[in-house]
C-alpha cells in the first residue's frame, strides 16, 4: 500500500529547468518516481533528463495524466505555482520551495483544503515510498522497503533516523518529510491518520521539535485513534528559549513548545520517545 | 522581523489605525516642543519597559529632555536604549488588549481580544480571551470586527470604531506580511476616542522580498549574528564551547541534543541549510573561528548538500585563517567518500555515526589544557 505517493503517482516538477529541478528529477526517476512531465513557462518543447517540459501544468495534465506535483519554484513564485497546479487538477502538490511568506502558505493550503488537494510542504523535503516513488530531495540511497511509516518535520534530521532504521536492516512504507514552517499543508495528524488505515505500515515514527503545539495534539490525537506502536524523537531538548534555532517555526517562545512538554505529552499516549535519534531503531526492535 | 514602537505606530497610522501624535529622538537637544503633556518612552524590543524606568511623564520641554536623558542609553534587560518616543498623554478611561498572530493548527490568521487590556496577555485568563480565527477563504467580514467589539461589551460608538479598527489591523496584517499585530493598550479616552496605547508589529522575515522598505530596519542581534544573517546562515551563540555546524535545522538541533547526552555543551549552532556552495561553507567555518569554540563539529548529512562539495570549503576556510581548533567531522551523503577522505587527510578527527561525532566532540571539549 504505503501513502500519498505510490506507483500509480505520475508526477509533473515545476520548475524543472532549474538545477534542483534537473538533479532531483533524475533522482526520483532512479527512485522509480514515473516523472511524467516538467513545466516551466517559457520553455514548452524543450527536454530536461529526457522529461518533456510544459508551459503549464494544464498542458502538462492533459498531455500526461500528471496527477502529483513536485514545486522548486522560487518563492517568490511559489504561491502562483501551486495554485496553478491546484487549479490544473493535481491530487497531490509537494513544496520544497523554503523561504514562503506564512501568508502565502495559508492561501494555499486553505485553497487546497477547500478543493481536497493534498498539500505536504512548505520547506519540506518531501515523501517517499520505497519501491514505489518519490517526490522531492530525500537522498535515495537511505532507504530501504518496510513496514515502518515515518513522518518528520525535519529534513537532514529525517535522513539521519530513516537511515539508522535501514541500517538495522528495517524498512520504510512511506517517510513523509511535513516541513519546519509555522503553517504547512500536510500536519502530523493528517500523516497519523493515514499510517493507522495502511495496511503495509505495523509501526509509525514520529519525528518532532521544539517550537508551536502541533507535537501535543498529535499525542492527543494517537491516544484516541493510533492503534500501532508509535516512536517518537523530538529535537532541542537543549535549546535556549527565545531563539529561532534554524526554522522558522522551531522557536520556544513564552514558555510554550519546549521538548519537555512534547515529550510528557507523547509518552502520556504511550508513545515511546528516544533521547537521541541513533536511539529510535533500538526502540522500535 | 520586529518593529520598534514607533515604527509600529506610522504603519498602523498608515492603515488608518488612531494613534496619539509623537517623534522620535535619539538626542535629547533634539526636543524642541511638545504636543502638550508627553509619555517618554524608551525604544527596545522588548517588554516590561515601566518597570525597568524606561517609560517617564513630561509636561514641558524641559521636563522632556531631563526623561530623555534619563532613558536614552538605559540597559533594559539587556537592550540598549538609543531612541524614544516622546506622545501626547492619553487620558485612559478603559484599557482593551488586540491582536492578530498566526494560528498554526489551524492554519489562519486568528484574532485575540480581551477587556483586560495593559497588561502582558499570558498573565490575563484564557476564559477573559476572545480567540477568534479568521478563515482565509472567507477572508475578513465586517461580522468579525463586530464579534470582536460585542465581547468586549462597549458602548455603540466605541463599539462601532473598535470594530473598525479591526478591519484595518486585518487589513495591516495581510498588506505588510505582519505575523503579528498587537494593540496593548487599545485605549479608550475621556473624550471617547479609541486609540493605540501601545504597539508591536512583527513583519514576516521571508516576505521581505516584496517590503523592501522595512529591510534596512535595525535589529537586536549579536555582532555574529549580524553577519550570520547576511550570509543567510542560522547562527545562534548559545554559553557552551563546541560550536556545532550542521546542515538542517532539525539534525542541528539532534547534535546539540547529542552532544548534551556525552556532557559537552553547544557554544554555537550553525545551520548551513541546503548549500552545494563551497563559498558559503568557507564563511560558515570563518564566522564559526570568530566565535572561538574549543571544539568543532561539523556534522553532515547530505541531500542536495554534496559531502566533498562542504568538505572544499572547510579546507579552504583552514587554509584561510589558519585555524587551529581540534574538528570532529562526520559526514555522510552525496560523494562521502571523497568528503571523508579530503577531511581526514587534512588532520580532522573522522566520526562515522552522529552518536560517535558527538561522544568524541565532547570528550575532545572536557579536555583540560
Amino acid at each position: 500500500m504505503a501513502i500519498i505517493v505510490d506507483d500509480k503517482t505520475k508526477l509533473v516538477i515545476q520548475g524543472i529547468t532549474g538545477y534542483q529541478g534537473t538533479y532531483h528529477s533524475q533522482a526520483m526517476r532512479d527512485f522509480g518516481t514515473q516523472v511524467v512531465a516538467g513545466v516551466r513557462p517559457g520553455k514548452a518543447g524543450e527536454k530536461v533528463n529526457d522529461i518533456p517540459v510544459f508551459d503549464s501544468v494544464r498542458d502538462a495534465v492533459n498531455r500526461t495524466g500528471a496527477n502529483t506535483s513536485c514545486v522548486f519554484v522560487p518563492a517568490p513564485g511559489c504561491r502562483d505555482a501551486a495554485l496553478e497546479a491546484i487549479y490544473a487538477g493535481i491530487e497531490t502538490v509537494v513544496i520544497i520551495t523554503e523561504h514562503l511568506p506564512v501568508m502565502d502558505a495559508i492561501h494555499i493550503v486553505s485553497v487546497a483544503r477547500s478543493r481536497g488537494v493534498t498539500v505536504i510542504g512548505p520547506n519540506c523535503p518531501g515523501i517517499a515510498s520505497p519501491g514505489k516513488a518519490k517526490v522531492g530531495i530525500l537522498p535515495n540511497m537511505i532507504f530501504r522497503k518496510g513496514n515502518i511509516g515515518v513522518v518528520s518535520k525535519s529534513g537532514t534530521l529525517t535522513y539521519e533516523i530513516v537511515n539508522a532504521i535501514s541500517e538495522r536492516k528495517m524498512g520504510q512504507s512511506t517517510c513523509v518529510g511535513i516541513g519546519g514552517d509555522r503553517v504547512s499543508g500536510t500536519n502530523f495528524i493528517d500523516v497519523l491518520e493515514r499510517f493507522q488505515t495502511d495496511k503495509q505500515t505495523k509501526k509509525i515514527v514520529l519525528v518532532g521539535e521544539i517550537g508551536g503545539t502541533s507535537e501535543e495534539e498529535a499525542a492527543e490525537y494517537i491516544k484516541g485513534n493510533v492503534t500501532k506502536p508509535v516512536v517518537a524523537y523530538i529535537a532541542g531538548r537543549t535549546a535556549p528559549p527565545g531563539k529561532r534555532m534554524g526554522h522558522a517555526g522551531a522557536i520556544i517562545a513564552r514558555g510554550r513548545g519546549t521538548a519537555e512538554s512534547k515529550i510528557k505529552a507523547l509518552e502520556a499516549a504511550g508513545v515511546k520517545v528516544a533521547k537521541i535519534p541513533t536511539d529510535v531503531p533500538d526502540l522500535l526492535e | 522581523m520586529k518593529l520598534f514602537e514607533y515604527k509600529a505606530k506610522e504603519v498602523m497610522r498608515k492603515h488608518g489605525i488612531p494613534v496619539p501624535d509623537g517623534f522620535v529622538v535619539s538626542k535629547p537637544d533634539e526636543i524642541k516642543s511638545l504636543p502638550g503633556p508627553v509619555m517618554v518612552k524608551a525604544q527596545v524590543l522588548i517588554g516590561g519597559r515601566g518597570k525597568a524606568g524606561g517609560i517617564k511623564p513630561a509636561d514641558t520641554v524641559a521636563d522632556a529632555k531631563k526623561a530623555a536623558s534619563a532613558i536614552l542609553g538605559l540597559n533594559i534587560r539587556g537592550y540598549i536604549t538609543k531612541q524614544v518616543l516622546l506622545e501626547k498623554r492619553l487620558d485612559v478611561v478603559k484599557e482593551l488588549y488586540l491582536s492578530i498572530t498566526i494560528d498554526r493548527s489551524r492554519r489562519s490568521l486568528i484574532f485575540m481580544a480581551s477587556a483586560a487590556g495593559g497588561m502582558d496577555i499570558e498573565s490575563v485568563p484564557e476564559d477573559k480571551i476572545l480567540m477568534l480565527p479568521v478563515d482565509p477563504i472567507i477572508g475578513y467580514q465586517p461580522f468579525v470586527g463586530r464579534h470582536v467589539a460585542s465581547f468586549l461589551k462597549l458602548e455603540p460608538e466605541q463599539a462601532k470604531r473598535v470594530a473598525d479598527i479591526c478591519a484595518k489591523l486585518h487589513e495591516l496584517v495581510v498588506e505588510e506580511d505582519a505575523e503579528l499585530a498587537e494593540i496593548n493598550p487599545l485605549v479608550i479616552t475621556k473624550d471617547g476616542k479609541v486609540i493605540a496605547g501601545d504597539a508591536k508589529i512583527t513583519i514576516d522575515s521571508d516576505a521581505l522580498f516584496r517590503h523592501k522598505d522595512y529591510e534596512s530596519l535595525p535589529e537586536d542581534l549579536t555582532p555574529l549574528e549580524e553577519k550570520a544573517k547576511k550570509l543567510d546562515i542560522a547562527f545562534v551563540q548559545l554559553d557552551g564551547n563546541i560550536g556545532v555546524i550542521a546542515n538542517g535545522a532539525g539534525l542541528t538541533m539532534a547534535t546539540l541534543d547529542s552532544i548534551n547526552m556525552f556532557g559537552g555543551k553547544a557554544g554555537v549552532f550553525l545551520d548551513l541549510g541546503g548549500t552545494d556552495d563551497p563559498e558559503k561553507v568557507k564563511s560558515a567555518m570563518l564566522l564559526m573561528s570568530e566565535a572561538n569554540p574549543k571544539v568543532i563539529l561539523l556534522n553532515i548529512f547530505g541531500g542536495i548538500t554534496k559531502c566533498d562539495t562542504v568538505a572544499k570549503g572547510v579546507l579552504e576556510a583552514i587554509e584561510a585563517k589558519k585555524i587551529r581548533t581540534p574538528i570532529v567531522a562526520r559526514i555522510k551523503g552525496v560523494n562521502e567518500e571523497a568528503g571523508r577522505t579530503m577531511l581526514k587527510n587534512a588532520g580532522m578527527i573522522p566520526a562515522y555515526g552522529l552518536s560517535e561525532a558527538a561522544e568524541l566532540a565532547s570528550k575532545e571539549s572536557l579536555k583540560v589544557v
